[in-house]
Order: structure tokens, then C-alpha cells, then sequence
């Protein structure tokens, strides 16, 4: 079955590069804000830079949160997106999108530099489809806030402290990090989901 | 654990990557766009792109090249250079900038980091500060319009407030191009980099003074910089990216691979 793969506008910055990034591994992506056409995208992706305060103004304001709450096929939040999956986030107290019963909390990180900007390591969860051959890879992270280890958690970084690289539940996934900028090991993640999710 | 970063700075004037000495007499290089993929294959972990054609004249700059490269480059990369308003920023990072770096706009207005902050986030906002240790008064100042050699000037910050200064207005991100060292490749500011460490929250990039492999891991290791910029040595291919990864690796410096 030929892929039919959505972005959804959330009006953030790094919309573009995503879509360069999907585009590099040979597959067309429709960049859209349409309910239809996100509800009939055979997987979709959630990218997003800035505050979750103000993304979650933007998902409300163009009357997307129902439907990308609504959504059954599998979905990737990316950097951003990803915390506006969990349940609420600290930043700008902001309540999210609820689809992975996570908090997304100020990372404590002691005398270490925030945000935690730059290439750090990744340890997947045994047998995780996303992660099929990246176990130990580097990846692309810049944030300041994060979500802890649970049962969700796909992928743990640490920083100061382990914290979720990625989170998972049902056929809503997430990942801290930029896969978009995160060379040969990003584009194998983006590859994973849309061949494998 | 957080990898230390190596970070090539191309020079673009008119689309093309150029080269030049004491910002005179600049020659093509090449195009931008293989250029920039053949050090995101090398392994290169950032990359800066140094708009020159815009820092010198008023006329309206074509920034098309950094949609080309963000089509390209699977690593991310930052633009400076005549980036002077939230309006000149927003269209960057639309056409697939990772950040923005901004030098003597922010010190002619400080409010351009607030706003820069407020519009697109901390993440992107990289402040560029040129400073020169001055023998006599024995401080480090500010420099601005360091690009153009007869409009440089003194300003009225001294380096340390200024790096305080832009932190609480927001910045991301410190790049300290250390004026003394620059172009002479004798290694790195170690004293004054160490120094401004100290009050630095955010990452600190280390600029000017690149010679040689040791002077990375000087850099990484007495002043504990997040990640190195270099521009001659990687153009004149005085060191090799993926040599100094191995060197790097071997001095137990954490490196992405």
C-alpha cells in the first residue's frame, strides 16, 4: 500500500525541515491543517518548536485538538510535538493533548547547561519497532524541558539525570530529539515509523 | 552523555561560500549547497553559515541558499549574518534554519533577543559576541560591526556583562569569537573562554584560534566549551573532520561517531 503521509501545520519553525527529511527518504508528505486530509493520512506526523503554551493556542485556535485526539493510525510527535502529546507540561502550565499519560516537567540538570542542546546517546527498549538498529545511536536534542522514565518510555537519554527520549502508547509516539537533523540515525527513525508503525 | 560539538563556518557573500583574508579580497570557494553537504558527510556535527554579503550593505539580501541547504544537510545549522529584526528571522527559520545568530543588531538593540525569545524560543536564538582583551586597561570589551573594518567600534560592554546581559533577555546560546586569536590559529582563548564559563548557563561556543587537533581538545577540556567553531583549518583542510573526531575520542572526549 503506497503511504500517504501528513504534517500537521502547527505553524512551528521546523515544519520545513521535516518535511525535507521525509522527502530525502523518498516518500511525498502533504504539510496540512485539514481535518479531512489529517484524518486520512495512513500515518501523520506532530512537529513542534517553542512553548507548549503557545502550540497548544495554535492546535486550539485552527480547532485541531479533537482531531488529532481522534486519530487511530500511527502518529509521531517530534521535539515539541512529542510533549504536546503527554497529558500537561510545565512550560507555560499548559494542559497538552493527552494521548500518553506522561508529565513534561524543567529539567533539573545541577550545574550542567540548559537548554540541553546538542548530540547525546540514546538506549531503546528492547524490540521497538521505531528503534529497529538504533539502539546507541546519537541523536539531535535541543529542550529544556523533558519527560521522565514510565512505562511509556521507548528510548531513555540521560542528561544530569535519565529522561525519556521517546515515549509510546497505543499508535501514539513520540521523540524528544530532532530526526530531522539527526543524520543517518534520524533518517532511519523516520524510515522505522513510516515502514514499520 | 552530551557529545562536544565541531562546528565549520562557511563565509557566504552572493550565494556562494567564499574565503578571504581579514575580510578582504575574498574568493570563491564554491557552491554552497556541496559544499555544505561534503562537511554534513564528513561529520561535521553543526554548521554555521556567515551571511557577509549582508552585514556590509543596506540592499536587500537573497537568502534563498538557506532553503537549498535545509532541502540537503541532516544536521543542523544556524544562520548569521544581517539578521536584524524579528521579521528578518522569521523568514529564516521558515526556509529550514535550525537557529539564528545575531551580533550587532542585539548590542544596537538588546530588545531584539527579547523578542526574538519570546517569538521563536530560546533554542534558536544564538548571540555572536566579539571580544577583544585590551592589554592596556586589562579588560575584555565588546566589539561591533566587526565585519567591515572601517565601521568597527568599540562598545560601551564589557564582554562578562554583556554574556549576562543577553542570557537574561533570553539567548540560547553563546558563540565567543575572541578577537586577539583570530586568524592566527595559535589555539583557542583558553583563559578568557574558562572565564566567561563560569557565568554562562547556556552552551558556549568557542570561536577563533583554531591551528591544530590539540587545540579542540584544549578547548573541550580546560574550558569545558560546548562545542568549537573553526573556518580556515577545515577550508584549507589543515585538519581532517573525521581525524579529529578519532583524536578527539582518543583524548577520552566525548564525540559523536
Amino acid at each position: 500500500m503506497s503511504e500517504n503521509l501528513v504534517i500537521v501545520n502547527t505553524g512551528c519553525a521546523n515544519i520545513s525541515s521535516v518535511r525535507y527529511a521525509i522527502e530525502r527518504l523518498g516518500y511525498a508528505v502533504e504539510v496540512s491543517e485539514d481535518v479531512n486530509a489529517i484524518k486520512n493520512a495512513s500515518k501523520v506526523f506532530l512537529p513542534g518548536v517553542g512553548t507548549a503554551s503557545a502550540a497548544m493556542s495554535e492546535i486550539r485556535r485552527k480547532e485541531l485538538e479533537a482531531t488529532i485526539q481522534s486519530l487511530s493510525q500511527p502518529v509521531l510527535g517530534i521535539c515539541l510535538g512529542m510533549q504536546l502529546m503527554t497529558s500537561s507540561s510545565e512550560e507555560g502550565d499548559a494542559s497538552c493533548l493527552g494521548l500518553i499519560e506522561a508529565q513534561v516537567k524543567r529539567m533539573k540538570v545541577g550545574d550542567l547547561r540548559l537548554p540541553h542542546m546538542g548530540w547525546n546517546k540514546i538506549k531503546a527498549q528492547k524490540d521497538n519497532l521505531l528503534f529497529d538498529g538504533l539502539d546507541g545511536e546519537y541523536f539531535y536534542f535541543v529542550h529544556s524541558y523533558s519527560v521522565g522514565l514510565g512505562d511509556y518510555t521507548l528510548a531513555s537519554c540521560d542528561y544530569a539525570a535519565p529522561f525519556s527520549a521517546s515515549i509510546g502508547q497505543n499508535n501514539f509516539y513520540g521523540v524528544q530529539f530532532h530526526p530531522e537533523r539527526s543524520s543517518h540515525a534520524g533518517a532511519r527513525l523516520l524510515q522505522n515509523f513510516i515502514e514499520n508503525a | 552523555m552530551l557529545a562536544k560539538r565541531i562546528i565549520p563556518c562557511l563565509d557566504v557573500r552572493d550565494g556562494k561560500v567564499v574565503k578571504g583574508v581579514q575580510f578582504r579580497n575574498h574568493e570563491i570557494v564554491g557552491d554552497i549547497v556541496p559544499l555544505a553537504e561534503q562537511y554534513a558527510k564528513a561529520g561535521a556535527d553543526e554548521l554555521v553559515f556567515y551571511d557577509i554579503t549582508a552585514s556590509s550593505d543596506q540592499r536587500v539580501v537573497d537568502k534563498s541558499w538557506v532553503n537549498r541547504i535545509a532541502q540537503v544537510i541532516d544536521i543542523p545549522f544556524c544562520v548569521a549574518g544581517g539578521i536584524k529584526s524579528v521579521a528578518d528571522a522569521g523568514k529564516i527559520l521558515e526556509m529550514g534554519a535550525d537557529k539564528i545568530s545575531i551580533n550587532s543588531p542585539a548590542l544596537a538593540n538588546p530588545e531584539l533577543i527579547t523578542e526574538l525569545h519570546d517569538r521563536f524560543g530560546q533554542q534558536c536564538v544564538v548571540i555572536g559576541i566579539d571580544s577583544f582583551y585590551n592589554a592596556e586597561d586589562k579588560e575584555y570589551q565588546v566589539y561591533q560591526f566587526t565585519g567591515d573594518e572601517k565601521r568597527t567600534q568599540k562598545t560601551r560592554w564589557q564582554t562578562a556583562d554583556w554574556v549576562k546581559e543577553v542570557q537574561e533577555r533570553g539567548a540560547g546560546e553563546i558563540v565567543l569569537n575572541c578577537m586577539n586569536q583570530d586568524g592566527v590559529r595559535k589555539g583557542y582563548d583558553i583563559e578568557q573562554l574558562s572565564a566567561i564559563r563560569e557565568i554562562c548557563q547556556v552552551p558556549l561556543i568557542a570561536s577563533g584560534g583554531a591551528g591544530a587537533m590539540e587545540h579542540f581538545a584544549e578547548v573541550y577540556q580546560k574550558a569545558d566549551v560546548d562545542g568549537a567553531l573553526a573556518a580556515s583549518v577545515f577550508h584549507k583542510a589543515v585538519i581532517d573532520i573525521q581525524e579529529l573526531k578519532t583524536f578527539l575520542r582518543n583524548e577520552n572526549i566525548e564525540i559523536r561517531s
